[in-house]
């Protein structure tokens, strides 16, 4: 097999895609617990390399990474609470799978920032691309700006909290959390939800498939002014609440072979 | 998963065969096994042919440069036939030709009396657009064609992963709308009414050169336009006809215009600014073509832009 055995590991890359070779950055500045670096000529591994040393083997507790010009997928996967700020614009997948990291992200971002966030809290300052939250299950995103389609899909847990206008299916197959629109809402918001809240302060286009709206409590005015408060967000504006109208067939309580005893 | 990327200056020409290149070899990720163009320069009274007459992967072997000369010379033939006066004809790459013709007859017999010169394909025709396309990532098949050096108003490009047909230049980007002169699309997605739309169009009297779904965008668009719409309408019309997933870019002599379909499940990434408009599928492309930090977005749900050279 081409390559087998290689220093790298990569048995087979006919299309050249695979980036095997990786050297830690020679450009990290270290003061105290800070650190900082600039990414404009690394690559995507060498930036995470470089994260996971500083943060993991060094014990810095606050990473900055300049000039991250929109490379894909960085920040993945880091399990330990520090700071990671990004004065530029990642690119798709940034902070995916963090459990415990306080992100800011001076500018924008593309698809799927957060995904499947576990705890933590992500703030972008920007713009957001489509599937912004995706599977997430705890922690704060917060995008000051607007984002695309899909905001929250299947989301388990968590606040996903957007400044400005989200697309078409947000907040899809949703099943724990909540998402604090402050901007107008596309076509089938909450479509085939099963549970959680969505607050809109906008204009939404149409509800999807058994959304509906919301009783309004005093918990639902405490969660926003204290998510407001805690982000510095300002006064937050008047929200209508939607939640999930429980007519879909996952609502029916009974196990397929419990309903053919109730139908015989 | 392809990738797409179109830029436009409004305020004169520039090296749009560079840019397109960095633009599409920051997305090689998406798609190496083909790439493909479609550059505008200055139109003059000049037609630009180009055309293959063989697959690159197919044009090596016993007796198969004297094929392509012998091939080459009946193109030469039928364009003098055809009343066209050639002026220059060359060629990169033994298969892929570049013709300037002055000629003021129909385009469409012109088209179908050079296709029917065994293994020719006109890519395009028109008085500005240029359509190269050819296998492996954007480096490669720019410095084949020498397209760094290559000015323009504006153009498209598209990276292809081959997943449900061949790695040949019949399924690379871009499309010709046949016969229309100097229309072009990139796609990304699947139109799930293909058949349908491929049979209504070939009942107009239009062929099509591959199997591809994307070829239906740039034939149903030109023939809308050739009835008199305006790109714009014909892209707005093009969401209510066409079934699936897509996101296009559509361009002519001096428009780009983009589309997303109803769901907006294919991405696509828009920088404007006043003298220069660009959209690719990811924003390290458009990184790529401005070194800095700027503002874009993605553009939602059925929505069709237009900018005008």
């Amino acid at each position: 097999m081409p390559g087998s055995g290689s220093r790298s590991g990569v048995s087979y890359d006919a299309r050249g895609l695979v980036e095997p070779h990786a050297d830690m950055p020679d450009n990290i500045e270290v003061d105290g617990s800070r650190a900082r670096f600039d990414a404009t000529d690394l690559t995507i591994r060498q930036i995470n390399m470089a994260l996971r040393k500083l943060i993991y083997n060094d014990g810095i507790a606050d990473v900055t990474v300049l000039n991250p010009a929109s490379k894909h997928s960085l920040a993945v996967g880091i399990l330990k609470r520090c700071r990671i700020h990004f004065e530029g614009s990642p690119g798709w997948f940034a902070c995916g799978l963090i459990d415990g990291p306080e992100v800011t992200i001076n500018g924008r971002v593309g698809w799927s920032v957060a995904e499947n966030m576990m705890s933590g809290v992500v703030t972008i300052e920007r713009s957001a691309g489509s599937l912004t939250g995706a599977a997430i299950r705890g922690g704060d995103l917060i995008v000051k700006g607007d984002v695309g389609a899909r905001t929250g899909i299947d989301q388990k847990g968590g606040t996903i909290i957007v400044t400005g206008d989200v697309g078409i299916n947000t907040g899809f197959m949703m099943q724990r959390g909540r998402q604090i629109i402050c901007g107008n809402a596309g076509m089938n918001l909450g479509d085939s939800m099963y549970d959680g809240s969505i607050y809109v302060a906008g204009k939404v286009r149409s509800l999807g498939v058994d959304c509906v709206p919301g009783e309004w409590t005093d918990a639902d005015t405490e969660l926003i002014e204290r998510k407001f408060r805690v982000h510095n967000l300002g006064e937050p504006p008047t929200f209508e609440k939607f939640v999930c109208g429980q007519q879909l067939h996952n609502y029916d309580a009974l196990e397929p072979s419990e309903r053919k005893l109730v139908i015989h | 998963m392809c990738g797409i990327a179109g830029v436009i200056h409004r305020d004169g020409t520039a090296d749009i065969g560079a840019e397109l290149t960095a633009m599409l070899q920051s997305m090689k990720h998406r798609g190496p096994d083909s790439t493909g163009y479609a550059v505008y320069g200055p139109a003059d009274d000049l037609v630009v042919i180009r055309f293959v007459l063989a697959e690159p992967n197919k044009s090596t072997g016993f007796g198969m440069e004297e094929r392509l000369e012998r091939n080459r010379a009946e193109v030469e033939s039928r364009l003098a036939k055809i009343g066209a006066e050639v002026a220059t004809v060359t060629s990169d790459t033994g298969y892929a030709f570049r013709a300037t013709i002055r000629y003021s007859g129909d385009l469409k017999a012109l088209a179908d009396y050079l296709e029917d010169v065994p293994g020719c394909e006109v890519l395009s025709l028109g008085s500005s657009l240029e359509i190269i396309k050819d296998l492996g990532d954007a480096e490669t098949v720019s410095d084949q064609y020498e397209l760094g050096s290559f000015r323009g108003t504006h153009g498209i490009g598209h990276v292809r992963m081959a997943t449900e047909s061949e790695v040949d230049l019949a399924s690379a980007h871009p499309y010709w709308a046949y016969p229309f002169a100097d229309v072009a699309v990139v796609h990304n997605g699947q139109l799930t009414n293909y058949h349908q739309w491929r049979r209504r169009l070939e009942q107009h009297g239009h062929r099509f050169q591959s199997e591809c779904d994307s070829e239906i965008i740039a034939v149903y668009l030109a023939e809308y336009m050739a009835r008199g719409l305006s790109l714009e309408t014909a892209m707005k019309h093009s969401l209510d006809d066409l079934d699936g997933v897509f996101t296009y870019v559509c361009v002519t002599g001096n428009e780009l215009g983009i589309a997303k379909d109803e769901m907006a499940a294919k991405p696509l990434v828009l920088f404007e600014s006043d003298p220069l408009v660009a959209v690719a599928t990811e924003e390290v492309a458009i990184r790529s073509l401005v070194k800095r930090e700027v503002e874009t977005r993605d553009p939602y749900e059925r929505e069709v832009l237009v900018w005008q050279v």
